[in-house]
């Protein structure tokens, strides 16, 4: 292993040295061309075509290979990405995107507009739960010449631009799709995207490997020649591999959340806890307001207070993410500060309970509830752990019953549960990605809709108020005002607003500058010698 | 072992062979299907976002809208014609994924069983030869620690020794990616990965083997044609190997068989532990995603390989022994 790694730095220091003025400055630093990047993938998802999956895995990897109209920035300003310039007529309907020239595919085709009408009118739409919520928005989608797209909305949609990552609606090659069952089309298995890596090879359980795209848009990127992702099931092993040097970065939920302290510990190592501004993905403890007596606003209020925040932040994910205070997380659009939760008080949340007529039994329980953990790691099992520990303090039992991710899927989609531990993507907005949890509306029996079943007439106003407003300022008045509610009633137990590690070598440079962290093209990643 | 009888016996246990695998399949098809959630729901379950068009067309293309009596028949012509049927998940034939890793497991699990069986027989024979010696004690403590310590847990120590501390060998993969290597260079790198992955699932057997020598050869080693044998003047080594250990491997090979039979889904803990490309893993990832046609897939070729090796290990037993017959 180690001669092949020195022979790889030989080869990458004969590549030659290309720059670009920006990013020198930016890093103080210049680009250096060539290199092999290898990074892991965990867990491996089914297939890399955008759309068909929408894994976590996948949202990280593809992105390489596929790209959206614009990405976002750390504070979710769009930047652009296929769109080279836009323009939003005032009343907020209509959006006109000027495309990049002399983009082409991977397979030598040139892109135009009616790939961008395609992917999102037909690809999209038909494909992905989240984007057709959007997209059936659209009163027209059109192609006003090869370089520009008009759409159209119906009504007035503030965080439509929010859509256009590519993590939201990739932009895919008509050509392969058209006309296909999209789930099954051949270039599911082959990924022809317009990015600055073309796919290469998949052997699965073992690596994934995308080499450079010569005919890359940006003239002289990407720097550069290889990414290969590494498929390690054990944690581990991928502590080890990252430790050893055998891979340079490790990304979202590859390395558990308490080997974290040890690899800040190593001089060669940068620990960014960045990048995760889009997504917000933010924590709680999912109620089922069907089971008594979760429907008592009382009770979970007590419950809330029940838990120390910090000490999950601090003790179970050892300083990475920060304590919830409401249902927005506070790197998300339109989040009030004011609207705070209570505080973490013990003696406070008894009193509440007794008032409520929840006396204590003999064993000091004022009554039991079933909980489900997360079945997404080692670090989730613990969590639960200290919650039973937690509401063990107000005479709440809870009853840890493990199970698997497709059991765990399938309960909370069908009621089937009375507590569970689940977290979301917040996407930017509450309209995108709070709304879904807590209108009436939403009521499904589908993961991540308002499977708690929560429903209050005045919050479902206040969002669809807020969904439909097209100045900024009404929606944030609305958003303040639900938030306000929410905080009181607790309708889910909010614990953390979540951030993942991406651990680097430190000689891999420009890792994360977007508010995505990982999910970019990475065309502006580079090695330095 | 009379020839003339050996197709017969073939026959027979052949007809019989194929019966057993039948019900195992009906069997894992229900059982499987007993688990709780569906492919579709672990999918909806892992995208952040679903709503019920959604989780139906996923079930109309896995089929899944289907009675189940429906899918099982289908799934039984499948088998039938050897068409082990399609992964919607990862949108592939079966065969083509359960292809795509077996001869990585078969490697691992073959490299893994040379070793067991030929360092667990030397050492249980050695210990047997010199029974209450420091030799004797020696081994029993070496088998008895591999025997009882977990399999992960000596993948990662051997891992942290040879890879972390001494930096000798890769610890995870099969094969260095991304660098150009080949011919010898190249079986050599594979070689270097294999080590460490074959030597920890190896040490467990190893210890069964050497157990199980060891126990055997001290038994037959008193029993009175030993003595006639050493009474007549055959040499110590000969004695040995003619008369105590060849007795001896009967119990050595019923518990080979077995082993072999599991050369194909036995190796998941150490495919975890080393990121070994395999079947195991294959067959694990399978199970939470329930992805069935492949986990029948996998199920299928080991109930295989477990009823073929049975056969194996009888005809063996005549061969080792003549007193023994084949019988179907």
């Amino acid at each position: 292993m180690a001669f092949s790694r020195r022979g790889l730095m030989a080869a990458a220091a004969a590549a030659p040295v290309l720059m670009r003025a920006s990013d020198a400055l930016a890093q103080g630093i210049a680009p250096r061309r060539g290199g092999t990047l290898q990074m892991m993938l965990t867990p491996e998802p089914p297939v890399l075509q955008i759309g068909v999956n929408q894994q976590g895995p996948t949202l990280a990897a593809a992105p390489k290979m596929f790209q959206g109209l614009v990405t976002f920035s750390p504070t979710l300003e769009p930047v652009p990405l296929l769109a080279k310039s836009w323009s939003i007529s005032d009343d907020g309907k209509e959006y006109i995107f000027n495309l990049q020239e002399n983009v082409k595919w991977h397979d030598g085709r040139p892109f135009t507009a009616d790939d961008v009408v395609f992917s999102i009118m037909k690809f999209h739409t038909e494909l992905s739960p989240r984007a057709r919520a959007i997209f059936t928005l659209i009163d027209v989608c059109e192609a006003k010449d090869p370089h520009t797209v008009r759409i159209a909305l119906k009504q007035a949609f503030q965080p439509f631009m929010l859509m256009f990552d590519a993590t939201a609606a990739a932009i895919v090659p008509k050509h392969l799709f058209d006309g296909q069952d999209y789930r099954t089309a051949p270039a599911v298995q082959r990924p022809i995207g317009t990015g600055p890596f073309k796919f290469t090879e998949w052997q699965r359980g073992n690596f994934v490997r995308m080499d450079r795209f010569d005919d890359y848009w940006k003239p002289g990127q990407p720097y550069l020649d290889t990414i290969i992702y590494r498929i390690i099931p054990d944690s581990q092993s991928r502590r080890l591999a990252l430790e050893s040097g055998q891979v340079l970065l490790s990304q979202a939920s590859d390395i558990e959340p308490f080997d974290t302290p040890q690899l800040r510990q190593r001089p060669n190592l940068e620990v960014n806890t960045n990048g995760w501004e889009y997504f917000s993905p933010l924590s709680w403890i999912e109620l089922n307001h069907r089971v008594k007596p979760l429907d008592d606003a009382r009770v979970r209020r007590a419950m809330s207070m029940a838990v120390d925040r910090n000490f999950i932040v601090n003790r179970l994910w050892f300083g990475v993410g920060k304590p919830a205070t409401g249902p927005v997380a506070s790197t998300t659009r339109f989040f009030d500060a004011n609207a705070k939760i209570a505080a973490f008080n013990i003696a406070e949340a008894n009193r509440i309970l007794d008032q409520a007529g929840f006396p204590r039994n003999a064993q000091g329980v004022r009554f039991t509830l079933k909980h489900m953990p997360l079945p997404y790691g080692e670090i989730w099992t613990r969590l639960s752990e200290y919650l039973r520990q937690a509401m063990r303090q107000i005479g709440v039992a809870l009853d840890l019953e493990s199970t698997d991710a497709g059991s765990w899927a399938r309960r909370v989609g069908n009621w089937e549960y009375e507590t569970t531990i689940n977290f979301v993507y917040q996407f930017g907005d509450p309209t995108l990605g709070v709304e879904r949890t807590y209108v009436s509306t939403n009521i499904q029996r589908v993961t991540f809709t308002n499977t708690g079943g929560y429903s209050n007439p005045q919050v479902d106003a206040l969002f669809l108020q807020a969904r439909s407003a097209a100045a900024s300022a009404d929606r944030a008045r609305a958003f303040s005002e639900v938030q306000k509610i929410l905080v009181e009633e607790v309708p889910q137990i909010w614990l953390t607003e979540l951030s993942f590690p991406t651990i680097h070598d430190k000689k891999v440079r420009n890792v994360i500058t977007t508010g995505l962290g990982v999910s970019k093209s990475f065309d502006d990643v580079f090695i330095v010698g | 072992m009379e020839l003339s009888r050996l197709p017969g016996f073939l026959l027979r246990r052949g007809v019989k062979a194929v019966i057993v695998i039948l019900a195992i399949v009906v069997c894992n098809f229900f059982l499987i299907h007993a688990a709780p959630g569906d492919p579709a729901s672990v999918i909806a379950g892992q995208s952040g976002a679903a709503d019920e068009r959604f989780l139906q067309q996923l079930r109309t293309q896995f089929g899944l809208d289907e009675p189940l009596y429906v899918q099982l028949w289908i799934y039984i012509k499948g088998v039938l014609t050897l068409d082990l049927g399609f992964s919607h998940r990862q949108q592939m034939p079966v065969w083509t994924l359960i292809a795509e890793r077996l001869p990585a497991t078969l490697l691992l699990t073959g490299a893994a069983f040379a070793f067991a069986v030929t360092a667990g027989v030397t050492l249980g024979t050695l210990a047997a030869r010199r029974v209450g010696t420091w030799w004797d004690s020696v081994i029993t403590v070496i088998a008895l620690t591999f025997y009882a310590t977990p399999l992960f847990w000596v993948g990662l120590m051997l891992v942290l020794f040879f890879s972390v501390w001494l930096e000798w060998l890769p610890s995870f993969g099969m094969a260095t990616v991304g660098a150009d290597i080949e011919g010898f260079a190249a079986v050599l790198d594979v070689g270097k990965h294999l080590l460490l992955p074959a030597l920890t699932l190896g040490l467990f057997y190893l210890a069964v083997y050497a157990r199980l020598t060891r126990a055997t050869m001290l038994e037959v080693a008193d029993q009175d044609f030993v003595k006639t044998a050493r009474a007549k003047g055959v040499p110590e080594n000969q004695v040995v190997r003619r008369h105590i250990l060849r007795n001896a491997l009967l119990p050595v090979i019923t518990f080979a068989g077995i082993q072999a039979g599991q050369l194909i889904g036995g190796s998941i803990l150490v495919e975890t532990v080393f990121a070994w490309p395999g079947i195991g893993r294959l067959a694990f990832d399978a199970l939470l995603a329930r992805d069935y046609a492949v986990l029948l897939g996998v199920f299928f070729c080991t109930s295989v390989m477990v009823v073929g090796f049975n056969l194996v290990t009888d005809l063996l037993y005549a061969v080792v022994d003549p007193r023994v017959e084949v019988e179907g």
